[in-house]
């Protein structure tokens, strides 16, 4: 194991970035078959400059990256963006128009709308968080099992998979929703079962690739038992795609956990949440455009900025 | 092909049984009481009610029995169309989703039109231009359109086309011109779903062999794109279908919220209001009919599209293409 990440390292050395005499170097030494063994300095500062370079030609993941980092901040700390009590408004300042006081506009009881967003991360991205691992956890573990133990499992998780699929997940989000009850956490396993099938489908189909791979028949040859292969060799070299999903699946999941939200099966009011808070704004649409629109748009750049890591992660694992 | 068409509609069945089990088991077995539910009736308070009223509506409806008999009694009842008296109205629970149907059928059926004209033009669109600005520009447009909420797009156009300029009536199922911001709403993440898988499929296509050969056989630009490369890059986008229609039942949940509309999506918002099982477990059966029937469908006339693909092979290319989009 160790012995193929030296070897991918060197060559990436080799093929790569640490300035044009180190790359004529290597093209020496690789042609008359000797490697330079890279030293742990210039290895972390070539990759370190590739990544910047890297960076500075894709603006649009620079800003994706930054979105994905103000709004963990403002779940991690509210008071650091916002003074203002995001529950009890001031009623002489209600249905204000976005302002240097108010960047989002006040609601009907004078609450502003901003103070209410930026609290409302915390509940919101929790709730989609908790639905993520739900996801991920329970559908791995599916689809490792499946393409690992092959046979029986295999045929039974796939049936399984395929009853999940066959049902819109928003449906099923409800169903599970109607049996559990109303609340966060209800939200999130209901969310969470939705992305079950397409993470244990994706699992299943990379140990298939792993398990085919030599170094995995090595070491079931050297007498490894199966859970330590699965474990050692396999779980690691499969999670790649996995990773992709799992930004592209927090977006889905946003949408799903604001959709409920929006449907009054989240946190009861006053709770901002970000669903429940374009929900709010439905009684004001003709006279007050910033209720919806703006915690609206709050949703959307999240969305987004989640898709365009998850098509970077993508492009990562398929490159090497 | 019949063997293949045999085994096809097994699968369908198969996967309709192990919906409803599992429906029927997480509905029926997770916290809630059902007979609690039924003398509450969608109001009131569950821990007042007297409990002998609750022991008659168990013995009533069947409630004191094992759960394996309740099941076998369940599924037998559902075979037959039957799923159950609503608790709320007592009104059986299949009349209740036909009723709403019609609606949610029109609405549906409009946004799919929506979405497939929509999605392909925009996926010709977006590759088809000389100018590289305007492919770059048109190809951020499906991401977009994946990324937003339903219910944010419906309450937008609301707000435009209702409110400010009144165009469109805000609420309700009268006349055809109700139908028209609805089913745009809920065309959206369907359509841009579709101009996604399309014009990267279109993409891949014109980079193939046979149409280097059409280009040098002096074809203009709009019969390579159109004639050749189209036709065969429309061949996976074919196959979400099946996904499509299911995310266009689910959507119309939120989208018949916001509209007020009538429709099977407002009776699932209020059935899983009111905690009503029977109702909910019809709705959830029934929407993974529709989609057995539409894969189904999908999957039998793919190899007439297709000549390349032998029936055989077809369900796990559509899966692959599935997961992709």
């Amino acid at each position: 194991m160790s012995a193929t990440t030296d070897a991918r390292a060197t060559t990436e050395h080799a093929s790569g970035a640490s300035g044009v005499t180190d790359r004529e170097d290597a093209r020496l030494l690789q042609r008359h078959g000797l490697t330079r063994v890279p030293r742990d300095k210039d290895r972390a500062a070539g990759r370190a400059r590739r990544a910047a370079g890297h960076l500075s030609r894709r603006p649009g993941l620079v800003l994706a990256g930054l979105v994905l980092l103000l709004v963990t901040a403002w779940a991690v700390a509210p008071h650091a963006f916002t003074a203002q009590d995001p529950l009890n408004g001031v009623p002489a300042d209600r249905l204000q128009p976005p302002s240097a006081a108010h960047w989002f506009g006040t609601d009907h009881l004078g609450r502003d709308v901003w103070t209410r967003a930026v609290h409302g991360a915390s509940l919101t991205l929790r709730t989609t968080a908790l639905a993520v691992v739900v996801g991920v956890v329970v559908g791995s573990l599916l689809g490792l099992l499946a393409g690992f133990l092959r046979g029986w499992v295999d045929d039974l998780v796939g049936r399984v998979v395929d009853v999940l699929l066959a049902i819109p997940s928003i449906l099923l989000s409800l169903a599970i929703i109607t049996a559990l009850g109303f609340g966060p956490v209800k939200v999130a396993i209901a969310v969470g079962v939705g992305s079950v099938a397409t993470f244990a489908r994706v699992m299943r189909a990379e140990v298939l690739r792993v398990s085919t791979s030599v170094y995995v028949e090595a070491a079931r040859a050297s007498g490894l038992r199966w859970p330590a292969v699965l474990a050692r060799h396999v779980l690691p070299n499969s999670s790649g795609p996995v990773l992709a999903l799992v930004a592209l699946d927090f977006g889905t999941a946003v949408l799903a956990v604001s959709a409920l939200s929006f449907l009054g099966y989240g946190n009861p009011p006053p709770a901002p949440e970000w669903g429940a808070l374009v929900s709010g704004g439905r009684d004001y649409l003709a006279t007050a455009w910033w209720l919806t629109t703006l915690p609206g748009l709050v949703i959307v750049a999240v969305v987004l900025a989640a898709n365009r890591l998850s098509r970077a992660l993508e492009k990562t694992g398929e490159d090497q | 092909m019949a063997r293949y068409i045999l085994r096809r509609v097994g699968q369908g069945v198969f996967v309709l049984w192990a919906t409803f089990t599992i429906a029927f088991f997480v509905l029926y077995l997770l916290p809630s009481d059902p007979a609690a539910l039924i003398a509450a009736g969608g109001g009131g308070e569950v821990d007042q009610i007297d409990p002998a009223l609750l022991e008659e509506l168990r013995a009533q409806h069947g409630l004191d029995r094992p759960v394996i008999v309740q099941y076998g009694d369940a599924l037998w009842q559902a075979v037959r169309g039957d799923f159950g008296a609503s608790y709320l109205s007592g009104a059986p629970a299949t009349s209740l989703v036909a009723q709403a149907l019609p609606e949610t059928l029109k609405l549906t059926g409009v946004a799919l039109a929506l979405a497939v004209a929509g999605g392909a033009l925009l996926a010709v669109a977006s590759v088809f231009p000389r100018a590289r600005a305007l492919r770059q520009a048109l190809s951020a447009l499906p991401p977009l359109g994946v990324a937003l909420p339903t219910f944010f797009v419906g309450l937008l156009l609301l707000q435009w086309l209702s409110f400010r300029v009144p165009v469109f009536p805000a609420i309700g199922n009268e006349g055809a011109i109700s139908l028209v911001l609805p089913a745009v709403t809920l065309a959206v993440p369907a359509g841009a779903q579709l101009a996604q898988v399309l014009s990267r499929s279109l993409r891949g296509t014109l980079g193939e062999p046979y149409v280097e050969t059409a280009w040098a056989k002096g074809a203009g630009r709009g019969r390579v794109f159109l004639a050749h490369a189209l036709r065969n890059a429309a061949i996976p986008a074919f196959t979400v279908l099946g996904i499509m229609v299911g995310g266009l039942l689910g959507g119309a949940v939120v989208t018949e919220t916001v509209f007020s509309r009538v429709g099977l999506g407002r009776l699932t918002v209020q059935s899983v209001n009111q905690q009503d099982v029977p109702v909910v477990l019809a709705i959830v059966v029934f929407s993974a009919l529709v989609f057995v029937v539409v894969t189904l469908v999908v999957d039998l006339v793919y190899p007439l599209l297709d000549p390349r693909i032998e029936s055989s092979g077809i369900t796990e290319s559509r899966r692959s293409t599935a997961v992709a989009a």
